[in-house]
């Protein structure tokens, strides 16, 4: 490009405005879509017959409870305590001005509020346990759990955390004796309701008859372990590129590499606003993606690089 | 195909055989796009 | 025709869409001879693919999100939505690889440019919706994740990925109108100002035919 001159640029820019005033040729565009249509429906059949789908079935609450009570115990009791993850998200689930991700100085996570609000000991537990009837060791569990003051509430369940922590696998039937109050029964008895899959419907419906909006039992079951340590077997973690890949042997969503190639390194990869970081950057790339032809450099790269002598060869070959 | 996948391991990056093989195609695609010849059309007169 | 009619609002349109775009120029059956290499299919081969997700996705409409599970003919369907929008993504990034390397925005193009690299991630939230809505593991997964990224800027407040029947007709309804309004302003602004011509590389190329009398300058 320094080569050529100012007024010679602008006389090419000038052309290639202008409707092609050189060769044509026949090109039959009504056939070659279909044609194109035969070899894309013929290929997607063959894949489809071939390959087939995934289609790994969703984790219930209930088989969450059956599959990992241990993991289901100390969850709840996190969710009580007010230690999940959910109870410490802040926006939009729980007011809390020191929680949040950060882009720099601005706290954009709480810029939209808390929209869908959560209260973790009440939604999750307290609530559904409430609705038990017939079980007089529950009802006076509860009683006295909401009838006891905020420190003690948090001794309680404190103290049980902290036992199920250090007990073998978390099992709540192996935990040292201890002042727990009523915490125990509390979280044995919600472990029951799941088991039996009172709880799945419980969470769901707790705003109405029909209800889409799957925020309660998703963030509930999202913040145990059993959810993420099947995710990550299937390579689906975020620090396994997991947003590239599928379950099973299916390829996944290749064209989201960048995305989850952030993650990998730092600063991003030991950040606490680690998501906020990386979706302002991607959305910077991506401005940068749809602005290109405006962006000086970047758009020159066609050039120098030379790739269009082997598109258009028959064309410099013919117009020497 | 629903058995875990295999993933291959390169510093820090970690891809399944599938996105490789679809990300090597699409590469050999492209470059085949690029080298192999179109049949001309006929010219207007 | 009267000067009256001229004025009509119906004429006024139909005349402005007529010079934009003549029938000719709209369905032309000639391209420039520099139209010939096979990465000029992949365009075609995108929209192909396009269709097919679209008449996968309405037959998994017809039965609803949950039919795939139970039934082997929902499977296969399922199945076909899957590779048909994998082959759309595959040939739209080689698409993509080549108008990037053809400096295709040249010559006043720079917005089929835009409206195809918008249309690009616009397509990745259609995907992205679709995962959500596939009521299986993946949708859990996804949206547990994709929530910290939402949320983390404040969007999630409202893009709620946890409610699905939001997802669900985002998926079905919402982005593939605004996809399809980009796809079709995309195709006919490649009409309307044709595709671009080479890299001029040599100073004083042959002297050129003269254009055909029914081109139409744009």
């Amino acid at each position: 490009m320094s080569t050529l001159t100012r007024e010679r640029r602008a006389q090419i820019r000038a052309r290639e405005r202008q409707p092609w005033a050189g060769e044509y040729r026949r090109y039959d565009l009504v056939k070659e879509f279909l044609a194109a249509l035969g070899v894309i429906t013929l290929l997607t059949v063959v894949l489809a017959v071939v390959f087939g789908s995934p289609d790994k079935h969703a984790i219930s609450l209930a088989e969450w409870a059956r599959n990992a009570p241990n993991d289901f115990v100390t969850t709840a009791v996190a969710e009580l305590d007010g230690s999940s993850g959910t109870a410490t998200y802040g926006a939009p689930y729980v007011n809390d001005p020191t929680a949040g991700q950060k882009l720099g100085p601005l706290p954009l996570q709480r810029f939209g509020g808390v929209r869908e609000p959560v209260d973790t000991a009440q939604d999750f537990v307290l609530g559904p346990l409430s609705t038990v009837t017939g079980d007089p060791a529950l009802r006076s569990a509860l009683a006295q759990y909401q009838g006891a003051s905020d420190d003690q509430r948090k001794a309680w369940t404190g103290a049980y955390a902290d036992a199920l922590g250090k007990a073998p696998d978390s099992d709540p039937a192996k935990v040292a004796t201890g002042d727990y109050g009523p915490v125990p029964l509390l979280a044995g008895r919600l472990l029951d309701l799941a088991r039996s899959g009172g709880l799945d419907g419980q969470l769901l419906s707790s705003g109405g008859f029909y209800q889409t909006d799957y925020a309660k039992p998703l963030l509930f079951i999202a913040d145990g372990t059993y959810l993420e340590d099947q995710a990550r077997a299937e390579h689906l973690g975020g620090d396994q590129w997991g947003m590239m890949n599928e379950t099973g042997r299916y390829p996944g969503q290749a064209w989201l590499w960048l995305y989850p190639f952030w993650y990998q390194i730092p600063p991003f990869s030991t950040s606490d606003n680690a998501d906020a970081l990386v979706w302002a950057l991607m959305m910077v790339l991506s401005l940068a993606l749809v602005l290109l032809p405006f962006i000086p450099g970047l758009r020159s790269i066609p050039r120098a690089t030379r790739v269009y002598r082997l598109i258009w060869r028959e064309h410099y070959r013919t117009n020497r | 195909m629903d058995h875990p996948g295999t993933y291959l391991h390169w510093g820090v990056i970690q891809i399944s055989v599938a996105n490789l093989i679809v990300i090597g195609l699409m590469l050999l695609v492209f470059v085949l796009a690029l080298v192999l010849p179109f049949p001309r059309g006929r010219q207007r007169p | 025709m009267s000067t009256t009619d001229d004025r009509m609002w119906t004429a006024r349109l139909r005349n402005r869409a007529t010079r934009a775009l003549p029938p000719e120029q709209l369905m032309p059956d000639r391209q420039p001879a520099y139209v010939a290499s096979w990465i000029y299919v992949f365009g075609v081969a995108t929209l192909a693919a396009l269709l097919i997700v679209l008449v996968s996705g309405a037959a998994l409409a017809l039965e609803g999100p949950q039919w795939y599970h139970g039934s082997p003919e929902g499977r296969f369907v399922n199945s076909l939505h899957l590779w048909s929008v994998e082959l759309f993504f595959f040939t739209m990034v080689i698409h993509l690889w080549g108008k990037f390397f053809m400096a295709a925005w040249r010559g006043r193009r720079a917005m089929t440019w835009v409206t195809g690299a918008v249309a690009f991630l616009g397509s990745i939230g259609t995907a992205f919706t679709g995962y959500l809505v596939q009521s299986n593991f993946d949708s859990q997964w996804i949206a547990g994740q994709a929530k910290d990224g939402l949320n983390s800027v404040g969007l999630g407040a409202w893009f709620n990925v946890l409610n699905y029947g939001q997802m669900l007709l985002y998926h079905v309804v919402l982005f593939p109108l605004v996809l399809g309004f980009l796809v079709i302003w995309h195709v006919l602004l490649v009409r309307r100002r044709g595709v671009v011509p080479p890299f001029e590389d040599a100073p004083a190329t042959a002297a050129e035919p003269a254009p055909a009398p029914e081109e139409v300058a744009s």
